[in-house]
């Protein structure tokens, strides 16, 4: 027996899912999209290549060549951007908690940090680091070298140490008063409250913006190569140097686009998805 | 005027704290220059990445499904991958493969400068996050509205333009207030094709007089100083556009 059709399925929520559907399908096939402009722009470069200088290697062999070491450079890149968010991280961590302490000058002070570390431009924030720390730290029992990839980290967890300070004040502050109050009433003191009651209760809130700092901390590593640290943008301009042809350019530059793409997308998909999930039960 | 050189001739005599662009004119000049470049390269793509925002936000919600996936590709490819890349793979490799044009001088010259390619490239980026930032003021606008509009024989167009996007704009403020200061401090960036902007400026002088640490010190305070202002303005114009009774 077949269902009579009384009502068909409203007009509105149809628009909705297949604007849904199309979203996700896209938001899926953007990888698709970024691997095919890399195909094109090989196969383009392919058929630029002059056939008349000896038997010259196609950009596609010429890339496989180069890519191992530009791949290298970007695990340090990668390398680089795990050690200064965790810096950052421990860092800012502090910095927050004292942007919500309970002394008006600590308040006060930790306040004026954030500010200056969020409004300063990395980049500004990595030459104030590389060129203004010493080569070495001399302590009472050792002399510490500083090589310029410590400084590079040392600059880059500034600005994260003051977003993740942000974050975690952002953090607290979500978390209702009631809280706080029963925390008291169980006669908990006030760092016990905020270490075993509130903090727990914060972390899965600040997880999505966190990862969200942690991509655009990945993205930002590549100012190292500005101030003069062999990272995977150097050493691809360095291949495109030692190759010298001009059709390589394009497919290059994809190359190394579309590796960051790789890492970063999946993080953003994932942030996205954790922070539904979180609305959803909060 | 003159007194204030003297005294920074002064205390760079005495202290050895070299700060040549308060009485070298060469110096002062390049770095007011550099601080202008930077003003006019933020708000040249302020402007590009709003009407970029304002653009793909409508395309996004367009009927066509593959205009919204063209859309939706070029805002994720552009958030999730470095800014600085993007401006080398613009500068170098989209710019190589133009056609260079005879200049005024007769040289052949690439038509688009380095400035050129750091405003493109620099709004592209910014207006990526516009557009997810618009569309999320679009859709905090109650339905009721729309369809009311709708209801007044608004056209698509006119309901976007009379009564979706005042509303947005208010409800997506402080989002894109963040993103235009994130902008502010991407044009650093430009400092790597040698765009002269205030980075590239003070590079130049601290190279010629030898004073690095002094002039970090000014272009530290300056930047932040910089967007200390462009945030002060931007939060009263927030308060001044703010919708009564709306709280988000």
């Amino acid at each position: 027996m077949t269902p009579l059709p009384v009502l068909l399925p409203g007009k509105p929520a149809l628009a909705g899912s297949a604007r849904e559907g199309w979203r996700e399908f896209f938001s899926g096939g953007v990888l698709v999209a970024v691997l095919a402009a890399l195909a094109i722009s090989i196969l383009a470069g392919e058929a630029r290549a002059q056939p008349g200088i000896g038997a010259s290697p196609g950009v596609l062999a010429i890339l496989l060549k180069w890519s191992p070491l530009i791949f290298q450079g970007f695990l340090f890149n990668l390398m680089v951007s795990v050690l200064s968010m965790l810096a950052g991280t421990a860092l800012g961590l502090w910095l927050g908690l004292g942007r919500v302490s309970q002394f008006v000058a600590l308040r006060r002070a930790s306040g004026g940090v954030i500010q200056f570390f969020r409004n300063a431009p990395w980049l500004v924030l990595l030459f104030y680091c590389m060129f203004l720390l010493p080569f070495s730290i001399t302590l009472p029992f050792a002399t510490v070298p500083l090589p310029d990839a410590a400084k590079a980290v040392i600059g880059l967890s500034l600005p994260v140490m003051a977003n993740v300070a942000e974050i975690v004040r952002g953090g607290v502050g979500s978390i209702p008063l009631e809280q706080w109050e029963s925390g008291e009433a169980l006669a908990f003191s006030r760092s016990q409250i905020m270490w075993m009651v509130i903090l727990p209760q914060c972390l899965r809130r600040m997880i999505p913006p966190w990862m969200n700092l942690y991509a655009i901390l990945t993205m930002s590593t590549t100012l190292i190569s500005v101030v003069g640290i062999q990272d995977s943008m150097t050493l691809a301009r360095a291949a495109l140097v030692a190759e010298g042809r001009t059709e390589l350019f394009i497919p290059m530059y994809l190359m190394l686009l579309s590796w960051f793409f790789l890492y970063c997308y999946p993080i953003a998909r994932w942030t996205t998805v954790l922070e539904r999930r979180f609305r959803v039960r909060v | 005027m003159e007194r204030i050189a003297d005294f920074f001739r002064w205390l760079n005599d005495a202290h050895g704290v070299n700060l040549s662009i308060f009485y070298d004119s060469l110096d002062r000049s390049r770095f007011l220059e550099g601080l202008w470049t930077t003003v006019e390269l933020s708000t040249i793509c302020t402007l590009l990445s709003l009407v970029i925002g304002v653009v793909g936000a409508w395309l996004q919600g367009a009927r066509f499904g593959p205009t919204r996936g063209l859309v939706q590709a070029y805002i994720q490819f552009f958030r999730n991958t470095p800014p600085l890349v993007q401006l080398f793979f613009f500068y170098f490799a989209v710019g190589n493969e133009l056609p260079h044009v005879l200049d005024q001088h007769g040289m052949l010259v690439p038509p688009i400068s380095n400035v050129g390619w750091a405003v493109l490239s620099l709004s592209l980026f910014a207006g990526a996050f516009n557009i997810e930032i618009f569309r999320a003021g679009i859709e905090a606008v109650p339905r009721a509205m729309v369809e009311a509009a709708e209801s007044l024989g608004y056209s698509r167009l006119g309901v976007y333009r009379h009564v979706l996007l005042p509303l947005a704009f208010r409800i997506s403020l402080p989002a894109l207030n963040n993103n235009l200061v994130n902008l502010v401090k991407t044009t650093t960036l430009a400092y790597a094709i040698a765009v002269p902007e205030l980075l590239y400026a003070a590079s130049q002088i601290w190279s010629e007089e030898l004073n690095v640490r002094e002039m970090m010190n000014v272009l530290l305070v300056t930047y932040v100083a910089l967007i200390a202002v462009l945030v002060a303005i931007m939060g009263r114009w927030e308060r001044a556009l703010h919708i009564p009774g709306y709280s988000p």
